[in-house]
């Protein structure tokens, strides 16, 4: 079995969303396990009842970026969430919310979409990590 | 010439990466070892990535063509 994919997730704009959704899904078609830690901001994208909501883009998109993002949306491109899904249903992918960011945003379990498979520390992400790359986007 | 019997069609035209292979990779589970899926993509970084795919999870290329807008792939499972 090859090392995990490792992805931290701290941003919570739509554009670096979808960009880690492209890895997860691109690592699980080859087999590779792939863990999924939600900190901060994309923990908050997370959230069942604003999941699908618009979560901007990074700064430097500006309003090209925007655009380009609209045109690709409209010729019906997977939302990150979706390309996360379909990544799952291949399996071998764990998505993690960090238990202090849980804390952060005073949310609990029940508040979070489905895709997520549970709560952890930083110490189980580590161990579940192995010697597997960390990617923090 | 020997005849493929394609098994399973994926049609991923108008998907974006990574999707063609997503969906590749949920289809080719539901052949028996050995029998053939044909893709259909329209996305240009599939011609790479199906070969990357193949050589990963070695199950075969068999065939891959294009009309230039249409890029089509025959893969066998492993």
């Amino acid at each position: 079995m090859d090392a995990p994919l490792n992805l931290v997730l701290f941003s919570g704009t739509d554009d670096k969303l979808q960009a880690a959704a492209v890895l997860t899904a691109g690592a699980a078609a080859l087999g590779r396990p792939v863990n999924v830690f939600l900190q901060y901001w994309a923990l908050d994208a997370f959230r069942a009842d604003r999941i699908a909501a618009d979560h901007g883009l990074a700064p430097e998109a500006g309003p090209a970026g925007r655009a380009a993002v609209n045109d690709l949306r409209a010729a019906g491109q997977a939302s990150w969430a979706e390309t996360l899904r379909q990544a799952k249903e291949l399996g071998g992918v764990d998505i993690e919310a960090c238990s202090l960011s849980m804390d952060l945003l005073r949310l609990e379990p029940s508040d979070l979409d489905p895709l997520v498979d549970g709560v952890e520390g930083v110490t189980a992400f580590y161990l579940n990590a192995g010697d597997g790359q960390v990617v923090f986007i | 010439m020997a005849i493929i019997a394609i098994q399973e069609l994926v049609d991923a035209r108008g998907l974006s990466c990574p999707m063609p292979i997503v969906k590749t990779a949920q289809a080719i589970r539901t052949v028996p070892s050995g029998a053939f899926v044909e893709v259909l993509a329209t996305d240009p970084g599939s011609v790479k990535d199906f070969a990357a795919w193949a050589r990963t999870t070695g199950n075969e290329l068999v065939e891959q063509t294009s009309d230039g807008a249409v890029y089509r792939f025959v893969l066998r499972r492993k």
